[in-house]
């Protein structure tokens, strides 16, 4: 067990120090995300409390889709990949690792894209900031997983979303609910995590192996 | 091969038999609706086919497992058939629907029904299923790609219900099978089940006319490159 989780940090931090080294991605989706922002402040003008919190959920999936997209590139290029699988630890190991510093890129863009929110479109609640956290876990644990998928295909860059944003519908709706204010859309965001991130664990091994 | 090939005429005899005899119920014996009238007659057709539909995508799903659990070469081309089926009896079911929701609710489409979205959402999450194979090499690689997304579908299915049930509340969606049994008697309750039987029967015969092929085509490959 604790080897482990050592083997997890160990990923994690890998692909963290990888990133504060050459600043590819998170720029990218800061970026990314406060553009959106100031497009969906043009693109739908007298936005109610209730559209500008769905245009905040739009920005944040999209922004997550950008970073999720890039998550495997460096494997791909450098054929990590196969020295990976082969490396003496369990392959969840691999996928829970990269899941961990993609939560990572997605906070810090969402540290400055929640107050960037409350600032063009104004009022941020507890709920919305709980239910962010809580469909941030599920968006990294599906989309890594779907991210390792697609840099099997030919077509990655185009795969990735349709792959993924089937499977992100509940977070939505989920989402969208607990920050217009109903508690048990909290309950059920914890539990897409947790459903979710079992199957993820469980299935990962498949994905990386033949 | 051969079992397959020896099952399929008997299928599709039962299928066509069923159907028809479902067909003969449907405009001859059953009533019309009070309140619909002749109109309600599609869902004699609209709910066999979802749910044919519905067992289509779980046949696929559990072959998926199986091909997961043992590695055999031929689950994942059962897993792909079923699930191709399954995307074919989804596009007729949102027809049949949408048809059924525009003569009966004046709308071709409603977002307040549960029903509907979530067949959407499996049905862009099956195509999408579609993408993924075809972008894929064949081989091993692929089997499993397509395995482990297949059973993202049957997690998807509770899920997006129990989201969608979350955040809707008012539903003029007709409620066929309740958990109370079904919510129709007589006549229309054996109409329905000789439709549903039919459908289901077609759907297997189709699952083993396309296996067939499918492994035919196979075969045939193989045996070119062996002369080549």
């Amino acid at each position: 067990m604790r080897r482990y989780a050592a083997d997890v940090v160990t990923l994690a931090r890998k692909d963290v120090r990888l990133e504060l080294r050459t600043w590819q991605t998170l720029p990218a989706m800061l970026l990314f995300v406060v553009s959106t922002l100031v497009i969906f402040h043009f693109a739908v003008p007298a936005a109610s409390a209730r559209a500008g919190l769905g245009l905040l959920w739009v920005a944040l999936l999209f922004a997550a889709l950008l970073g999720l997209a890039r998550a495997f590139v460096a494997e791909r290029e450098q054929r990590l990949f196969d020295a990976l699988v082969l490396a003496p630890c369990d392959r969840s190991a691999i996928w829970l690792g990269k899941a961990i510093a993609v939560l990572f890129f997605l906070v810090g863009v969402e540290i400055v894209a929640l107050p960037a929110y409350a600032l063009f479109f104004g009022g941020l609640g507890g709920r919305t900031v709980a239910a962010v956290a809580l469909a941030d876990l599920g968006i990294c644990a599906v989309g890594t997983l779907l991210s390792a998928v697609a840099a099997a295909a030919r077509v990655r860059e185009l795969l990735l979303p349709l792959l993924f944003l089937p499977l992100a519908l509940p977070i939505v709706i989920g989402g969208v609910g607990a920050s217009l204010g109903h508690g048990r859309y909290l309950g059920f965001l914890a539990l897409y995590d947790l459903l979710f991130a079992t199957l993820c664990w469980g299935s990962f091994e498949y994905v990386v192996t033949e | 091969m051969s079992s397959l090939s020896s099952r399929l005429p008997p299928l599709a005899v039962l299928a066509t038999g069923l159907l028809a005899l479902g067909l003969a119920h449907v405009f001859f014996v059953v009533p019309d609706d009070a309140d619909q009238g002749f109109s309600y007659r599609i869902f004699f057709f609209h709910v066999p086919i979802a749910l044919t539909a519905y067992a289509c995508f779980g046949w696929g799903a559990w072959k998926a497992l199986r091909h997961l659990q043992t590695k055999r070469g031929g689950y994942d081309l059962e897993s792909y058939v079923a699930v191709h089926l399954g995307v074919i009896f989804g596009t007729l079911t949102l027809l049949t629907g949408s048809i059924w929701a525009k003569i009966s609710w004046g709308l071709w489409w409603r977002w307040e029904e549960k029903q509907l979205v979530l067949f959407l959402v499996l049905f862009l999450f099956y195509c999408a299923y579609f993408m993924l194979r075809f972008s894929v090499e064949e081989g091993a690689q692929r089997a499993n790609l397509s395995a482990v997304y297949a059973l993202f579908g049957v997690v998807l299915v509770p899920v997006s219900f129990f989201a969608i049930r979350l955040s809707q509340s008012n539903n003029i969606h007709p409620v066929a099978l309740t958990s109370h049994g079904p919510n129709f008697h007589g006549w229309i309750l054996v109409a329905f089940c000789v439709c549903l039987v039919g459908m289901l029967v077609l759907g297997s015969a189709l699952y083993h006319l396309e296996l067939l092929g499918k492994r035919l085509d196979a075969r045939l490959r193989e045996l070119r490159e062996e002369a080549a």
